[in-house]
């Protein structure tokens, strides 16, 4: 049966992972480059798209292009615009990426951070904040990741004390139980201080209104490492793919890298929640896209769903605010009302992969 | 031949149930061992605790030192493991399947080398998978999978395979190649090989050595013809067979008593 007959023997580079397939990376690029521009442009002044990219093109040195915008269109497209849409890229971004990761880690095609606490930690970090300190304030982003890690930490130390070594259906039975009883005190401690119920809620359901470039810098450096992590460990999530037996027997301690990438996915996605509120979907939806249209390899999937899910998010964002303008619609609202048809999908086509 | 795998009292619990208990044995570099017994008698346990996979009492020595202590990259570069039944993602190609198999060789987040590359090609070739490289593994019949796996495992470069029932989902035919390709593999590379076997006639022909393993312990151990005997396997596997002895080879056919 080891014939080789007359043909010339494989040669390595024919051997080889496809990643993400060039075509493929071109379009997400582009998309997102057209959400970018197109949400620039959008909105109750009307800026071109053109005069954008070349006021874009001129704050590049050495280019020496001149803005062809005046004074005031500047300072919207720069000052009012560019920092939520750019807010938005980085929470889409990492609300994919995270989910990628996860539903790797967990080999469950629902995992997303907001299954293991990270929701519910959120909304009661949030909660507490607006409750406790006036409408919340500077506090609100703190209280919110903090109550978003404390979450996952939860769900993950009942996780160990249930197993020992927490396997992945345990994990998530956990993250529900702990979400159930976070859930259970963030509504006790909202119905105690039934005033401040708008802002809670509406901090729940999400949104960038009245982003600025600080929230920007305050949420870059946990989306970047994050991020970066994340995409570094894409052949292992692969290699995770096997099983968590299989992965071990091909050397990887598997314990220590589910902990290093759910932790890097939570506080990412705890940093983007901070700032965005709870936006549902964005972490199911694009990572299962990419599976159904590009590749189920997680060397696709992961990169893909960072560029994808920032100009999904920024795309949702620029319906929340203009469908009804100047009303806005709450951004978890357009992401759920395209999320939950399409979700329906995979759930039917994800059946018919596994049976 | 030098000793490449030793257990001493090898015990392995799962809550209060001992599944393995005691076992000892020493395996010699190049030698291929199959372990037999009755479902439940710890085969599958045992391949696991020698490979390190989970958590056992006694001592497992890899070339001499503990695999307890052993990190998994250095136990994965030298040992290999087929399981039973293998996690195959459909949509990956045979090509991208063997290459994980190099995961040992390559750095944490590196990803594959020219070498790794070049390795999986010769593991590839070497099972005749060529015309298969860029087929997804969910398009291949049983043998082809099996050979995928085992070209995985080859590719991985280890001095030792663990096969967890190498030939179970596989015809009459697809088995005997399959032994062959791996005793062939056995001499070319002096790998030493390490199996759980539930065809005893099959067993020994291809090992060296038997370990008959009953409630997690060694009841019997040797060459084919000791170990294989009507009355052990009367006894321990509660099975009524006859034992032929013929051309140098051992057969265990199974009789149904006669109806009265």
């Amino acid at each position: 049966m080891i014939a080789h007959g007359e043909q010339p023997a494989l040669r390595a580079a024919s051997v080889r992972a496809r990643g993400v397939p060039p075509a493929w990376g071109v379009c997400a690029v582009l998309f997102l480059l057209g959400a970018l521009l197109g949400s620039l442009a959008l909105g109750p002044v009307a800026i071109g798209a053109g005069p954008i990219a070349e006021s874009a093109l001129a704050k590049l040195p050495l280019l020496h292009i001149r803005s062809p915008l005046s004074r005031v269109e500047e300072a919207i497209v720069w000052q009012l615009r560019a920092p939520r849409v750019v807010l938005a890229a980085m929470v889409g971004g990492m609300l994919a990426i995270a989910g990628s990761a996860y539903q790797g880690v967990f080999r469950n095609p629902l995992a997303d951070p907001y299954l293991l606490g990270v929701a519910a930690g959120a909304g009661l970090g949030a909660t507490v904040a607006i409750a406790y300190a006036a409408g919340g304030g500077e506090i609100l982003p703190l209280a919110a990741f903090a109550g978003a890690v404390a979450g996952v930490a939860a769900a993950y130390a009942l996780g160990c004390a249930v197993g020992g070594a927490p396997g992945t259906g345990i994990l998530i039975l956990a993250g529900v139980t702990v979400a159930a009883f976070m859930t259970a005190l963030q509504t006790f401690v909202q119905q105690q201080h039934s005033q401040t119920l708008q802002s809670v809620y509406s901090w729940l359901l999400g949104g960038f209104d009245g982003a600025t470039w600080s929230d920007v810098v305050l949420i870059a450096p946990y989306v970047g490492v994050s991020a970066s992590i994340l995409l570094l460990h894409r052949r292992v999530l692969d290699v995770l793919s096997l099983g968590d037996d299989e992965a071990a027997s091909l050397g990887l301690d598997v314990r220590r890298v589910r902990l290093l990438i759910v932790v890097a996915a939570t506080a990412g996605t705890a940093a983007a929640v901070s700032v965005s509120g709870l936006i549902g979907f964005v972490g199911i939806i694009v990572p299962h896209t990419i599976r159904l249209l590009v590749s189920t390899s997680y060397r696709a999937v992961v990169p893909l769903s960072l560029v994808v899910g920032a100009g999904f998010l920024v795309i949702a964002d620029v319906v929340a605010r203009t469908v009804m303008s100047p009303a806005e619609l709450p951004i978890g609202v357009v992401t759920a009302f395209f999320g939950a048809p399409f979700f329906a999908v995979v759930l039917r086509r994800s059946r018919t992969i596994t049976s | 031949m030098s000793t490449v795998l030793e257990a001493h009292e090898l015990t392995v619990s799962f809550g209060r149930a001992e599944v393995v208990c005691g076992l000892s044995t020493t395996i010699r570099r190049g030698e291929w061992v199959a372990l037999i017994g009755p479902n439940g008698a710890g085969k599958t346990t045992t391949l696991r605790a020698l490979a390190g996979l989970i958590a056992f009492g006694g001592i497992v020595l890899l070339e001499g030192r503990p695999v307890a202590t052993t990190s998994r990259r250095e136990i994965a570069r030298q040992i290999a493991v087929v399981p039973q039944h293998p996690q195959t993602p459909p949509e990956l190609t045979v090509a991208e399947y063997v290459l994980l198999g190099r995961t040992p060789h390559i750095g944490y987040l590196a990803s594959e080398t020219h070498a790794d590359r070049r390795a999986a090609a010769r593991a590839i070739e070497r099972l005749a998978l060529r015309p298969f490289s860029e087929r997804p593994l969910g398009s291949l019949s049983g043998g082809e999978l099996q050979r995928a796996v085992i070209a995985r495992a080859l590719a991985q470069e280890a001095r030792i395979l663990l096969l967890d029932e190498p030939t179970s989902a596989l015809d009459l035919g697809r088995q005997q190649q399959a032994l062959e390709l791996v005793d062939s593999l056995r001499r070319d590379d002096e790998l030493t090989v390490v199996s759980a076997m539930h065809d005893l006639s099959l067993a020994g022909q291809y090992a060296d050595r038997l370990l008959l393993l009953d409630h997690g312990r060694v009841v019997a151990e040797g060459r084919a013809s000791d170990v294989l005997s009507e009355a052990t396997i009367g006894a321990y596997y509660g099975a009524d067979v006859r034992v032929i002895h013929e051309d140098g080879g051992v057969f265990v056919l199974p009789r149904r008593a006669a109806r009265r």
